[in-house]
């Protein structure tokens, strides 16, 4: 059915998805593979449906055509209760953190072994401990979320989406809005978490330089489409003009700097209408 | 944690507030503590006319309530009204010839029993029937004599 | 004239498709009720936001309510002679009518917009979504303990406030305007029936209280996740428990005292 067979080792693959929101068509018919134990990274400007890419992946959004195959198991043919033990050996890091805004810091790390397991509240606590010491922070553990930096509920979060030892984690946009020593780290902590722990990463960012850095293959989106696929390597020669402009920044290229509108002269000249 | 504990103790304090208020409301504002009271026993007095008796209407003897109106029916061939009245059975010293009146609480208030104890050595007993009666005021016949009587005493 | 056929038509459909959504979301809220109910630390805490944080305005709203309700009636009363029913009318108009609405409006006001607030603020910073994806369903971890606790909390300050201004009417009118204790309190146990004035009053503030939690709830869960989507939400919630709680109180009023 598709021009690609999904490879051995491939822990996720998308066939054929369709998507759209309105008549806006976010995904028109793409197909993608995540290998397993690599970090895998989607680009794209803002606007190009990266996040919803990873609510369809989690099961939070249905496609209106193709499927979603996470560790051999369709993700929307699922039921209720099989989707939520997939969703546990998924781990999700939000653009925000959403950490829980009325627990502590520990609390928050604590949250899914609490809800999820029946271990006792001195293992929870070890576990806790080893999960904020992996990210750094374990001498934050009794401040509030609202007293954290960006950076630090970042790193917050991570630690509780690998709280329940994932073999998966899904990043969105993780590196927006951070200062470069907060970016450094985050880079630093993904790269390792995913070689130590043996994780399948997906990044989805616009941030070029920071995901070609980390990434073993990235894929440019672009219109509901991929406009480009490789290694970091690869990407970064690419001969399409569209690629070229989203890693080099180019303000004008096949994205036009202007957005569509009729000509500037004839626009300036008609007065009299009021737009 | 310290923090949850007085957390506890605040919800502990305002659920048993709110019982409190809820038996407060049952016990000390409605009447329900008078259904579970005491015993009561059956007394019947006919009226000419019961005019806006209702049952449970409070039955008093000089005031304090002594029992309350249980039924309220018309005797089909006399065409009296007969009203079954429970009586606590601690106020079992009503004498025998003991008379009921029906009046009105305030000028617009309930109307209930008043009953004026006799002088006789017997005591009404369950079941016991009240003969010497005197029936509701109706305000519009009170009104009608009155305007009839004035006019007859001005010619 | 089309165009008001059109706008009314699509208002119809929304409206309706927002009851669909509604009721699927009380189903499920319901449905949660088994997983929560081993875990009393969730509806504890809920109990505390909902309605410990409400007692105060509650009590204080139902004081000066019943001293209002004894001097006006004390007036009105007084010049018909029938000042001894003092007791009797207050307690009336509190246990069945103010208590239970006025307390579910302020409820609605306090407890309600804080609910679609915060509800709102988490689907807003993705914490719900967060949570869906802990595989933990946000339904049953935040709002089955927080509608369970409406539930229970609504009774309890309804009663609250109609004992305190019970209480209020007498100080005002035996306390400063000489009503006869014993006959505030005589006068009011023979007119208040238990059944018919204290059950249904009670009844009336579970139905408000049963309302007025799922209107927050749902408004905060359905709400637009931007800021002002959630403030937007939060109006609504009062507007729309407000109306909900004075129609429906029409129609228990019809239902439950109407035959008397």
């Amino acid at each position: 059915m598709d021009n690609k067979v999904p490879s051995q080792d491939s822990l996720v693959s998308v066939r054929n998805l369709s998507f759209s929101r309105g008549d806006n068509k976010i995904f028109d018919d793409i197909s993608l593979d995540f290998q397993r134990g690599k970090v895998t990274a989607i680009m794209g400007p803002s606007g190009t449906g990266k996040t919803t890419l990873l609510k369809l992946i989690g099961g939070q959004l249905f496609p209106e055509q193709g499927s979603i195959i996470v560790d051999g198991q369709n993700v929307h043919k699922l039921r209720r209760a099989e989707l939520y033990n997939l969703r546990k050996r998924l781990g999700m890091l939000f653009q925000s953190g959403a950490l829980l805004t009325d627990m502590s810091v520990y609390d928050n790390v604590a949250f899914p072994l609490r809800e999820h397991s029946q271990l006792p509240e001195s293992m929870i606590r070890t576990l806790v401990l080893m999960k904020l010491q992996a990210v750094g922070l374990r001498g934050a553990r009794n401040l509030m979320p609202n007293e954290l930096s960006g950076g630090m509920a970042r790193r917050i979060a991570l630690a509780r989406a690998i709280a329940l030892d994932p073999m998966m984690i899904l990043y969105d946009e993780p590196f927006t809005g951070q200062d470069p020593i907060s970016m450094g780290v985050l880079v630093h902590l993904i790269k390792s978490l995913n070689n130590i722990l043996g994780l399948t990463s997906i990044i989805v960012s616009h941030d070029v330089h920071d995901t070609a850095a980390i990434a073993d293959y990235i894929y440019v989106l672009s219109g509901g489409k991929i406009v480009g696929q490789g290694t970091p390597k690869e990407i970064q020669h690419s001969e399409s003009e569209w690629v070229q402009q989203f890693m080099t920044g180019a303000a004008d290229g096949p994205v036009h700097f202007h957005y569509p509108a009729k000509d500037y002269v004839d626009d300036l000249l008609s007065t009299g209408k009021r737009y | 944690m310290q923090h949850t504990s007085t957390q506890d103790t605040l919800v502990g304090l305002f659920v048993a507030s709110g019982v409190v208020g809820l038996l407060f409301l049952a016990m000390q504002v409605s009447n329900l503590s008078s259904f579970v009271e005491e015993d009561t026993y059956t007394i019947t007095a006919r009226f000419e006319n019961s005019g806006g008796l209702k049952i449970k209407s409070p039955v008093s003897a000089a005031g304090v309530k002594i029992g309350k109106v249980s039924s309220i029916s018309l005797d089909p061939k006399t065409y009296e009204s007969v009203v079954q009245m429970s009586i606590y059975s601690k106020y079992d010293t009503l004498p025998e010839d003991t008379t009921a009146s029906i009046y009105t609480a305030g000028l617009l208030g309930e109307q209930y029993v008043n009953l004026d104890p006799g002088g006789s050595d017997e005591y009404l007993k369950m079941g016991g029937k009240i003969e010497i009666t005197q029936s509701a005021i109706i305000l519009e016949k009170a009104i009608g004599q009155f305007l009839f009587k004035s006019a007859e005493e001005k010619k | 004239m089309i165009r008001f056929l059109q706008h009314l038509g699509k208002n119809t459909r929304t409206s309706f498709t927002k009851l669909g959504r509604g009721t699927f979301f009380l189903l499920q809220a319901i449905s949660g009720v088994p997983s929560v109910l081993p875990r009393p630390r969730l509806l504890l805490n809920q109990m505390y936001s909902v309605g410990v944080l409400s007692f105060l305005i509650i009590t204080i709203s139902g004081l000066f309510v019943g001293m209002v309700l004894g001097l006006q009636g004390f007036y009105t009363l007084s010049d018909f002679g029938a000042e001894e029913s003092l007791g009797v009318m207050v307690a009336a108009s509190l246990v069945r009518e103010l208590g239970p609405v006025v307390s579910a409006l302020l409820f609605a006001g306090r407890a309600g917009s804080a609910l679609t607030a915060e509800i709102g603020l988490m689907k807003a910073t993705e914490q719900l979504s967060g949570m869906e994806m802990m595989a933990v369903d946000p339904i049953k971890r935040i709002i089955t303990p927080r509608f369970l606790a409406g539930l229970i909390s609504m009774p309890l300050l309804a009663a609250l406030f109609s004992a305190v201004g019970i209480i209020g009417g007498q100080i005002v009118g035996s306390g400063l305007l000489g009503v006869d204790e014993g006959a505030y309190w005589s006068q009011m146990q023979a007119g208040i029936d238990f059944h018919d004035d204290i059950i249904n009053g009670v009844i009336k503030s579970i139905v408000f209280g049963f309302v007025a939690s799922w209107i927050a709830l749902f408004e905060g869960y359905d709400a637009i996740p931007t800021s002002e989507g959630v403030s937007r939400a939060t109006t609504r919630t009062v507007v729309n428990s407000a109306f909900s709680i004075l129609g429906l109180d029409f129609i228990l009023t019809t239902l439950m005292f109407g035959d008397h």
